[in-house]
This record gives C-alpha cells, structure tokens and sequence, in this order.
C-alpha cells in the first residue's frame, strides 16, 4: 500500500493532424517538456520507454527508442518500445514503474507517441484493425467501429442502453476539452449534431469515434526516495495493473463486459486499499462512446447496464460525483493510439498537482486511469495519489 | 518467400472454406477459429477436428458504411456475430438480406463467397458469408 513510484514531469505535445512534424519531432516535444517540467538533467535519465502501437505501418519507422534517444542526445542509455495496441502508452508507464521498483533504474523518461496521419484513411482504418484479431474479424470485413457497434448494438438490447446516451458521452467530453491546450478538438458539438453526423457502422456515428490523430506525451518517473530531489509537487504510482481478454470479440461469452478491466481495476483497488468511491477524477478509455459506458460499468462506478443512465444524470461530469475525462478524453483530446495511455497520466498528474487549470477537479486527492487496448483484451489501469 | 497472402491463406483454407475448427473431447466445447490449444483444457485438451454444420443466429451485428478500400465497393454491408448452434461464435458478413431486415437472433446458414482481394492484383480470398435460413431448403 502507499507511494511505489513517482512521477515528477510530464509533458505533451498539442494532437490532431500534425502535418508539419515527424513521428520523432512530436515524440522529442513531448519528451523535453516532461524533462524541463521535472527539471532533471538529460544525463541523469538512464531509461527511456516508448509506447507505440504501429510505427512501422504508419510511418515506416520502428526502432523508436534508438531513434528518440539519438535525436534528444541522451547518449547510450536503454532505450526501447512496448506495444499493447491502444495500451501502448499505459504499458510502457508500467514497464517504467517495474523498472524503477526492481532497482534496475533510477530515473526513466516514458513517452507515449503516434504519427496517423501520415497515411490515407483507409490505410489508417486498415491498421487501426490489426488491434483486433485480423485475421478473424478485420479480413472478415468486420471494422473497428463495426466491432464496438457489436457491442453497443448488444448492449442497447440488454440494458435499454441509448443512442442519445452514447451521444451524450461525447457531448461531455468535447465540452472538457475546451479548457484543454493539447486537445484536438477545443469546441462543444450539441447532442443534435452529434445524433444526426454521418454513420461509420451503425449504431456508431463519426462523432461517437475517437479521431485519428498524431501526438505524444511523456512522463519523468524516479524512485519515491528521489521525488523530491526534483519537484515539490510529486503524484505518486500506488498500483499499476494489468490483465488479458481473448483477442477476438467473438470469443467472449458476454460482450457487455470487459473482463480484464474488470480483474485489473479490482487488483489495483485491492493493492491500495481503497475503494471506487475513493477515487476523485477518472481517465477512460473512451475510444468509442460506449466503452466510456462499459468502462465505467466495469470498474464499478456504477452497476452493469446503468453506464448510459450515469451520464444522463451526470454523474461523471467535472462537477459530478465520478469526474470521468476532464481532459476531453480520446473522443477530443484526440487518440494518437501509442500516446493515449501516457496521456492519461500527464492529465490526472495535473489534477492531482492543481495545475489543471479550468477543468480542475475539486480536491483530488486519488485519481485513476483504464487504458485498453483492442477491444478489451488488454487493460491497464494505474491508481496515482498525492 | 511467398508471394503476400498466398502462404497465410493456403494453410488455413480447409478452416475459411468448410468451417473447420475444433471440437475438445475432454471438456466438450467447440471452437472457432481453429486453436492450437484448448483455452480451457490446455494440457490436458483433446482437440479433434471438427466442421461445422454452418447453421447458427445473430447474435450482434453492424451496418458498415465506412471501409477499407478493399470492401469499399461493398458498402453499406451487414457484418455479424454469429452464433454457430453448436456453440462457437464467429465474425462475417451477412448477405442475401436488406440492412431493414436484419435482426438479433435472426436464423443464418453459411453461403461460399468472395471475401476479399490481397491487393488490386493479389490473390482472391474465398470464405464463409452468411445467409437468411430459408423454409424450403430445410435449414431453420
């Protein structure tokens, strides 16, 4: 229980479609603000883990920590990336936070990065699916949207779940991230427009999909003992968890539910001793609206089947009882796929420092993020305190 | 080295063109894809081949109107689960049936199409879509 790691920087560069940069120009962004935020030295850092889902068929390059320690010019230190598809970015927060618990490294910097746009839409579509299982689903004709629609479509079934509810997802979020500098999308959108924007796979609209996007974010993490060498305002890691789905959808017995943020949130609650109701300000994995609902069914905010009614009564508003994605969450923030684990922790550091501006939270004291990858197969979840 | 696709695709046919995957003799469950083991047995699994009859329901679905470039000419197309009445679920258009019609728990049976192509000059994937049961073919 308590404090494990600390994190005493973090830093974003702005997402949305970066035409200007490359894939290593945004990740070097993200990585010097973290570093001058921390105010570490460059030759202190002796790790550097990069979250990354699919460089190669974005961009054309892997080989990303080799690359981003050259271009920083933090000289021969380990470097190296860790794929989860959409759980990149959270995986390789906990590689860093194993890292630096089993002594192996002092002060780590984590980036979280993705170029999408470098690409057409339909070579990005094609990629995004290979988080699925491709060779079951994707080449089945079975799309991304396609398989959350399976999902919302049962869920709509079994718990009168709404369209106008899986909108109103969106609505909050765009909402959020007006206030949020690094978001793709700094402007609401009206329940109309969001209930009446084009179909990408019914009943899933464009305005319930997280957009493509290119961005990064990183994170200084040291040891709890050397937080304050850098920083008076430490967050600190109190659990980092994580569990495993089937890979395809088709495989599991309820597609309501997903099992592995089921397993992983209740380990990180059970490691720290504390209970949902504890928790202050949330960061979910909103790829699409409805896992923002399933998501915090799950982690047991409130009961299965009553994620929908929550956001109605807005329980998960800034000013709600469960703050869910202050930050705009990847519906606007943007959903650069590698950067959006990390990306949800430089946001609830900053609600635990205050230093989130006009979406602060009020008091937060415990924060928590779900980073999922696919359709749910992989879950992280990391619980962060003061 | 073998041409794209040609290799992948060779050595799964029997699976995408008869709807052969595994049956566990030990704990009784059937699986679709085809698995190396059984999830639930492991070790002590008996996986023994086993083709499906190809009928089965809906048991989710989606009306794609967004695709990739391959299935771009397809759009707009029904994708589902289906569930195969011996228990395994699986991924896969449904044709010979208007977007309205479709439904959760609609009755399916398997048809032998075009999946899709490797490419404009790669290889044609054939496989399994599905269909509306009819009355007068027995399937219901």
């Amino acid at each position: 229980m308590g404090k494990k790691v600390a994190i005493v920087g973090v830093g974003m560069s702005k997402f949305g479609e970066l035409w200007n940069k490359s894939l290593a120009e945004i990740s070097l962004e993200a990585g010097m603000y973290a570093i001058f935020d921390a105010q570490v030295k460059g030759k202190d850092i002796d790790g550097l883990i990069i979250g990354n889902m699919s460089a190669g068929r974005f961009t054309g390059q892997e080989h990303l920590g080799a690359q981003a320690a050259d271009w920083g010019g933090l000289g021969d230190l380990p470097a190296y990336s860790v794929e989860a598809a959409c759980a990149s970015g959270g995986a390789a927060v906990r590689q860093a936070y194993m890292a630096i618990l089993s002594g192996q490294h002092d002060i780590v910097l984590v980036l979280g990065t993705e170029k999408m746009s470098d690409v057409n839409q339909s070579m990005a579509m094609d990629t995004i699916s290979v988080a699925s299982d491709w060779e079951w689903e994707g080449m089945f004709g079975a799309t991304f949207p396609a398989l959350y629609a399976f999902m919302a479509r049962r869920h709509m079934k079994e718990y009168g779940t709404t369209e106008e509810q899986m909108s109103l997802v969106t609505v909050k979020n765009h909402k959020n991230a007006v206030h949020n500098p690094w978001a793709q999308f700094r402007k609401p959108v009206p329940l109309e427009v969001v209930m009446s924007s084009g179909l990408l796979a019914d009943p899933i609209r464009v305005l319930h999909s997280s957009p493509i996007s290119d961005g990064a974010a990183g994170l200084v993490m040291c040891s709890v003992e050397r937080a304050k060498e850098f920083t008076d305002t430490p967050v600190y890691i109190e659990a980092s968890t994580q569990a495993s789905d089937t890979l395809a959808l088709h495989d599991r017995a309820d597609i309501c539910r997903m099992k592995a943020v089921v397993s992983s949130s209740r380990n990180a609650l059970k490691e720290t001793g504390l209970a949902i109701k504890d928790i202050d300000v949330f960061e979910l994995h909103d790829s699409f609206t409805i896992s923002e609902i399933i998501i915090s069914e799950d982690i047991g905010i409130v009961k299965k089947g009553e994620g929908g009614k929550a956001v109605e009564e807005g329980l998960t508003e800034i000013d709600g009882k469960f703050p869910v994605n202050a930050s705009g969450g990847l519906k606007a923030r943007g959903h650069p796929i590698g950067a959006t684990g990390v990306a949800q922790i430089v946001e609830l550091a900053l609600q635990l420092r205050g230093d989130a501006e006009k979406r602060q939270v009020d008091g937060v004291e415990k924060a928590m993020s779900v980073n999922i990858g696919g359709t749910g197969a992989t879950s992280i979840v990391h619980i962060l305190g003061r | 080295m073998a041409e794209k696709g040609v290799a992948q695709l060779w050595r799964k046919i029997k699976a995408i063109y008869t709807i052969q995957g595994d049956h566990c003799t030990n704990c009784d469950t059937y699986y679709f894809p085809p698995r190396v083991v059984c999830p639930k047995c492991r070790r002590k699994g008996q996986l023994e081949k086993y083709t499906f009859k190809g009928l089965g329901k809906i048991h989710t679905f989606a009306i794609v109107r967004q695709a990739p470039d391959t299935f771009k000419r397809q759009i707009p197309y029904i994708v589902a689960q289906v569930e195969l009445d011996e228990g395994a679920r699986l991924t896969a258009q449904i044709v010979n049936c208007d977007i309205e019609d479709v439904h959760i728990d609609m009755r399916v049976r398997s048809c032998f199409r075009k999946i899709t192509e490797y490419g404009e000059s790669g290889i044609i994937v054939y496989g399994y879509k599905f269909e509306p049961t009819m009355k007068v073919t027995g399937h219901e």
